[in-house]
């Protein structure tokens, strides 16, 4: 008898104790962190969306007007904060509409974790309503995807997809959770997730390989670091300055590690790539020693391979084992978290200064000034320029702001010419040159640091991609400040029709809106710029402005950046003109 | 210069993962000649056998790609001579064009070929070796009109004397001992 009450008695408290899968996934999402949830709901995902009102206290939810806004601002968020950047939407298109975001996220290391709704699993395969096969379409772009069947996965599937999202080279991992498995009921009991043992978060690093590489740094005559997003994503900013203030080595960044070093850094020699610096892509066909740092020689900063660094040895430090020799053949590939590889090398290197070497970058800057910068920033001519208007920017943030960009010549304007002071402040879309990620990501990123000036810089056509979101920034209130760079033209494609398609400017003329009409009309408030004279007043008046503030400010029409290596060049190969 | 590779990737037995492996292959445009899915030695360890040809240099960042996958452990490559493979062929012939044939149990013999079924209408017929192998006793055996014919992926195994997946298992369970999700 009394045994047969112990059992029912368990049986009750299992009763319980039990809760739903769409339960357990809030609390697991609580385990992991997560304050914000970029989203939008639907049916395969709605009984999700009614748990999330039992968590509204620790959980906001941001609504977009499109799964596309979500998961850009789900990614500006991430590269803000650092955080897994969350998003949540339903089946079928609402999980298509957020594969660009995903395929930005996986080429850009963004760690992001997309929860998905999809059909009750006996309707899996049968072209029910709604049903896409999510895990399929994202395979190619996710470090991890995963179809949960079942409500007992999720605490287990959910630690798995935090912890693979943001170890290792960060990524975007997509959950998609039939809706069986939302209803379905669990005995919830959470463990993180620390090892999984099919994956390698951070490989030993080899000592050997340290040793050798300190070994060239040392004997080099023109040492010349490249670095990236690496740099960011290891959290070794310190580190870094601390390798390349020892070694005396100037070091150039990619669009994507510009934040990782402050740009007034006496060792900061500028941008790489197709728009980067004079000085830092010549310099690449010249240097003895080339030390990469968390980047992955993408053809925008190596420009044609056969002509790239030949003289150089080259010494790679990655996380990423299939990065190395991917494009670039290292003599010395130092594989491992910059975070610990780069204190071993510090610690092996002569401390040095290379001040000739060093002055040649800054000739080269002269020359560059004199051929393009001065232009830019100070226009002579009556039309405004993008230039002009980073520059005032920069001067009325004091490098103290997060600038987040669209893609196309604004993007390469800001990248160049915005002066930041801290890690983290510069988000942008490098790797897929994603139209449209601005907007969205500018708003994410005002979420993820409510207390810094949050600046949006973006083309007319990027804006028009996802000018929804306008709505969803009027909803938050979040104060972030929008600067349209109105040019009327996609800006970049035309500049390629001009210099490389015999001015045949097919398809890139716009007839734009009323911009700031189309933001009066979304509730945000709106100023529009069309001479110098009143530029700096609209600057200081978004910058003012308690509240989201879209700045629109009619640009040269077919103006150019420069200088460019064209693609296919060698870096060697820099164009100043058209001319 | 292209030749042949062979691939051998160990991962966790999960729903997915031949596509996964095989959109890699896909995305650089590289053929697969054969590939071969089976339970490794090892419990909940799958292995994938994969034959391409192409060059020392795709080949490496091919499995570079497959091992960076989260739930693949090792992916390894080797040319034909680091191996022991085989591919199994079964051959369908009229029965009554080799009754009539007075070489058949010469070439059967020759071949190390064997017979696995023999009713009026066919008989079926079973070679392992290497593709060449199993292609000249097809060409043999077409002059009697092959009805069908079928020839598996390679399995192979390797030369080297360290047991590579093994010892790399022993490394990762000291480390640690979680496993992902299990689907079985």
């Amino acid at each position: 008898m009394k045994e047969q009450t112990s059992i029912t008695d368990i049986e009750k408290k299992d009763k319980m104790t039990k809760i739903t899968g769409s339960e357990a996934l809030m609390l697991s999402l609580l385990q992991e962190g997560v304050e914000v949830i970029f989203g939008y709901p639907g049916g395969a995902i709605m009984p999700v969306y009614d748990a999330l009102m039992n968590h509204e206290d620790k959980i906001r939810h941001i609504l977009t007007r499109h799964e596309q806004g979500a998961i850009h601002a789900a990614q500006g968020y991430a590269r803000v904060t650092g955080k897994v950047g969350v998003c949540m939407t339903t089946s079928g298109p609402g999980a298509t509409n957020l594969i660009t975001g995903v395929a930005d996220a996986m080429v850009d290391s963004t760690p992001i974790v997309c929860l998905t709704g999809q059909v009750t699993s006996p309707l899996l395969g049968s072209d029910a309503f709604q049903e896409t096969d999510v895990i399929g379409i994202t395979m190619p772009v996710t470090k991890w995807n995963y179809l949960v069947t079942q409500a007992d996965e999720i605490p287990e599937v959910i630690a798995q997809a935090f912890y693979i999202a943001r170890t290792g080279r960060p990524g975007p991992v997509v959950i998609d959770l039939a809706k069986n498995a939302q209803f379905g009921e669990l005995n919830f009991k959470y463990k993180k997730c620390t090892s999984i043992r099919s994956y390698v978060a951070r490989p030993e690093i080899e000592a050997d390989k340290i040793k050798e590489a300190a070994k060239l740094i040392n004997k080099a005559k023109k040492p010349y670091v490249l670095f990236g997003q690496g740099v960011i994503l290891g959290r070794a900013e310190k580190e870094f300055r601390a390798f390349i203030e020892k070694s005396g080595i100037p070091a150039a960044w990619t669009i994507l590690g510009k934040s990782a070093l402050p740009t007034d850094h006496p060792l900061n020699v500028g941008m790489l790539g197709m728009h980067g610096n004079y000085g830092t892509n010549i310099k690449s066909n010249e240097c003895d020693v080339m030390i990469a740092i968390g980047m992955r020689f993408d053809d925008r900063v190596t420009g044609d391979l056969s002509k790239y660094a030949k003289q150089a040895k080259v010494i790679h430090l990655e996380l990423d084992p299939a990065e190395i020799n991917k494009i670039v053949k290292a003599d010395v590939a130092v594989l491992g978290d910059v975070k610990e590889s780069l204190p071993m090398l510090t610690e092996k290197i002569e401390r040095k200064t290379h001040e000739s070497w060093i002055k040649e970058f800054k000739d080269c800057d002269k020359i560059e000034y004199e051929k393009v910068i001065n232009k830019a920033l100070y226009p002579d001519k009556p039309g405004l320029t993008m230039g002009e208007v980073v520059r005032i920017i920069t001067e009325k943030t004091n490098g103290e702001a997060i600038v987040v960009t669209d893609v196309g010549q604004q993007q390469m304007f800001a990248s160049r010419y915005v002066k930041l002071n801290h890690t983290r402040s510069f988000v942008t879309s490098g790797g897929l040159g994603t139209m449209g990620f601005g907007l969205p990501a500018a708003h994410g990123a005002k979420i993820g640091a409510p207390d810094k000036v949050v600046i949006g810089i973006i083309g007319d056509g990027g804006f028009q991609m996802t000018i929804q979101e306008l709505a969803t920034i009027n909803q938050t209130q979040a104060a972030v400040k929008l600067v349209l760079l109105n040019n009327t033209y996609l800006g970049m494609v035309r500049q390629w029709q001009q210099l490389f398609f015999n001015k045949r400017y097919s398809a890139t003329k716009l007839k734009n809106p009323d911009f700031i009409k189309v933001a009066e009309g979304f509730g945000i408030k709106g100023r529009k710029i069309t001479e110098r004279s009143t530029l700096e007043n609209g600057i200081e008046e978004m910058l003012n402005y308690d509240g989201p503030f879209l700045l629109e400010v009619e640009i040269e029409k077919e103006a150019n950046v420069f200088p460019m290596v064209p693609a296919g060049a060698s870096v060697s190969d820099v164009m100043f003109s058209s001319d | 210069m292209k030749k042949s590779y062979t691939i051998t990737a160990f991962s966790e037995n999960h729903v997915g993962l031949l596509n996964r492996i095989t959109i890699i292959f896909t995305r650089r445009h590289v053929n697969i000649e054969t590939l071969t899915v089976s339970a490794s030695a090892i419990k909940g360890i799958h292995k994938f056998t994969i034959v391409i040809n192409d060059t020392k240099e795709k080949v490496e960042k091919v499995v570079s790609q497959i091992e960076k996958l989260v739930e693949v452990l090792k992916a390894y490559y080797h040319t034909d001579d680091e191996i022991v493979h085989q591919e199994i062929a079964l051959y369908k012939v009229p029965t009554r064009a080799l009754l009539e044939s007075n070489t058949l149990e010469k070439t059967i013999r020759n071949h190390n070929a064997r017979i696995l079924e023999v009713t009026p209408e066919f008989t079926v017929i079973e070679k392992t070796g290497h593709k060449e192998e199993t292609q000249e006793l097809f060409e043999i055996l077409n002059k009697y009109g092959v009805k069908q014919f079928t020839r598996s992926g390679r399995v192979a195994i390797t030369r080297s004397k360290k047991e590579l997946l093994t010892s790399y298992l022993k490394e990762v369970d000291k480390a640690q001992s979680i496993h992902i999700t299990n689907n079985n």
